[in-house]
């Protein structure tokens, strides 16, 4: 099975995230980029599948000349071979666009499986699996706890609110999955040193034949008006419980009309 | 005044969601609400009371088989021949998943921009979304289409104000592509009868401090008392203590309650990022040093053994 696993490199959110403040875009200059947590689980399900049933897996970024740095890491993890998409003109894409390139890329991928995490930690916006898979004419299982591939059967537990739906379709499909769904491998010394020599293929807009006044700022279908800081929180009362801090708790609840 | 198109959001349990109210709430300060029901057969009929209590002028039905039996795909294809024809001011979905995907295929299909996580949303289209974990607030607009925006549940506060509203059954016309992803079954695992997650006005979680799944009876206690949901933290579900669903934090629900009551929990980023955006926080742990005290409008260091039992004795006193 040809499987493309769709990466993305974001700022730690484990640490201070910002919005520039010359164009409103997310500031990648001054952070710590790495691999989106959720792409980790994405790409240790393909990587399982490849290992079940056979094929390739090949790791798809959008992203500046510096996501190399989490396509290497990705690489390591496992898989075969890499394709990055890195143009100028993409500074500043939006969503719409940002699937339009990727759509483009999986055209030319013949891809029978993309497989993406449910979420990016920096944007949190849950939208692309759809939107490539309405742009290709393919199936979307989205939010996949669990994936059974049987043939050209797909069959994923998805998570809801209440609980979870079975879904399937057959390939060509693209899925997008949740941190429950498996325990990434952590890459060895060995897949390390490999991912060096490992082909990563870049492509321009170009390549791809999209239009640079189709993406970026200039193709962008929404824009970031203003932001700022929210001021921090600052703790309110603590106190050291010594038999009483079950009732005192629920006073505070009371005052403040909870109780 | 143009219609407002408001996607219902609603479950067989509990009927319309809150989130939906407050999505009419806030069409009526945009314009005429006009609620879409996209479901199962008889699902219009089944919410149109509740939805005319909050102002719905109007409400677009499709239902049955063809809409149900799929994911999201047959829904977007219906709402995009809707907004078409009726050319709304506006659209808005619900911030969840499956509302964030319809308005996905919809942006695609209309060639519109997006906004989620919407928290406010002004008449000429100004939208406010929570950014980072809630450290950073963003105004932003659609500059390509309608307003086409996801609503984060707990946004606003929903009020009645009465509507009749008819019924107008769409003649579903979805396409082969749009029935690729089939819905095979679906499973309730929601536990009770507590109100979900991310809309509760007061959220009661547990995290590693809790010890073992058993434990959380403790935190389930609290929150029957107080009339609120549960949570749990990563650390907390990662253990086996609580199922994911119910996870709250950067990988897992975003919650924005009245009251959000930490038990347990130290209150890393992972965390924090999921509730900071809480009205009041109020947090037991036994380490004074846990950051999660950092944020707590009131918090108690010590045994949350002791303190949580006492503390469900007294509100039951009280009550």
């Amino acid at each position: 099975m040809n499987i493309v696993v769709l990466v993305k490199q974001v700022p730690d959110s484990g640490a201070d995230r910002n919005l520039r403040s010359d164009d409103n875009t997310v500031d990648r200059g001054s952070a710590n980029n790495v691999i989106n947590e959720m792409d980790e689980y994405a790409i240790e399900e393909a990587l399982k599948i490849k290992e079940a049933h056979g094929g390739e897996v090949t790791i798809l970024t959008m992203g500046p000349d510096r996501a190399t740095e989490s396509i290497r890491k990705a690489l390591s993890m496992g898989p075969d071979k890499a394709v990055h998409v890195v143009d100028d003109a993409l500074h500043g894409s939006c969503a719409v666009a940002t699937s339009k390139v990727l759509a483009a890329a999986l055209g030319q991928l013949n891809a029978d499986l993309v497989i993406c995490g449910a979420e990016s930690t920096d944007g949190r916006v849950q939208v692309m699996p759809h939107m490539i898979a309405e742009r290709l004419g393919v199936a979307a299982l989205t939010g996949a706890r669990k994936l059974t591939v049987d043939g050209s059967t797909l069959t994923a537990e998805r998570q809801t609110e209440e609980g979870y739906e079975v879904v399937t379709a057959s390939t060509p499909a693209v899925v997008s999955v949740w941190d429950t769904i498996n325990e990434p491998r952590y890459p060895s010394f060995k897949g390390i040193m490999a991912a060096k020599k490992k082909p990563v293929q870049t492509l321009s807009l170009g390549d791809l034949g999209v239009a640079p006044a189709e993406v970026g700022f200039d193709g962008a279908t929404s824009a970031v008006v203003e932001h700022a800081k929210r001021p921090p929180r600052s703790g309110g009362e603590k106190i050291t419980d010594e038999g009483e801090g079950g009732v005192k708790l629920v006073e505070f609840l009371a005052t403040e009309k909870f109780v | 005044m143009s219609e407002v198109l408001v996607v219902v959001e609603a479950t067989k349990e509990f009927g319309v969601k809150k989130v939906t109210l407050e999505m009419l709430t806030l069409a009526r300060e945009l314009g005429t609400p006009s609620a879409v029901v996209l479901g199962g057969t008889g699902a219009a009929e089944a919410l149109s009371a509740k939805l005319g209590e909050y102002g719905a002028e109007k409400i677009y039905a499709a239902e049955g088989e063809e809409i149900d039996g799929f994911l999201v795909a047959p829904k977007a294809t219906v709402v995009a021949e809707l907004v078409k024809r009726v050319q709304p001011a506006a659209v808005l979905l619900a911030s969840s998943q499956e509302g964030k995907e319809i308005a996905a295929r919809l942006a695609v299909k209309l060639d519109n921009g997006i906004l989620t996580d919407v928290v406010a949303l002004d008449a000429d289209g100004t939208a406010t979304q929570v950014a980072f974990a809630g450290s950073t607030i963003v105004k932003s607009k659609v500059t390509k289409g309608l307003p086409l925006v996801t609503v984060r549940p707990n946004s606003l506060n929903p009020t009645p104000a009465a509507a009749t509203p008819a019924v107008e059954q769409l003649t579903v016309s979805v396409t082969d592509a749009d029935k690729l992803a089939k819905v095979v079954e679906r499973v309730a695992e929601q536990k009770g009868s507590r109100p979900e997650l991310t809309e509760a006005s007061v959220v009661v979680s547990g995290g590693r401090g809790v010890g073992n799944a058993d434990n959380f009876k403790l935190v389930e206690e609290l929150a029957d008392l107080l009339g609120g949901a549960v949570g749990a933290s990563r650390a907390a579900v990662d253990s086996g203590f609580y199922p994911h669903q119910f996870q709250v934090g950067q990988t897992g629900k975003t919650v924005s309650p009245q009251l959000y009551v930490a038990l347990g929990i130290s209150g890393a980023i992972q965390h924090r990022a999921g509730m900071q955006t809480s009205k009041t926080i109020v947090a037991v742990n036994k380490d004074a040093e846990a950051p999660i005290f950092e944020l707590a409008d009131y918090g108690v260091v010590g045994d949350l053994f002791k303190i949580v039992p006492q503390a469900a004795e007294e509100i039951r006193k009280r009550k």
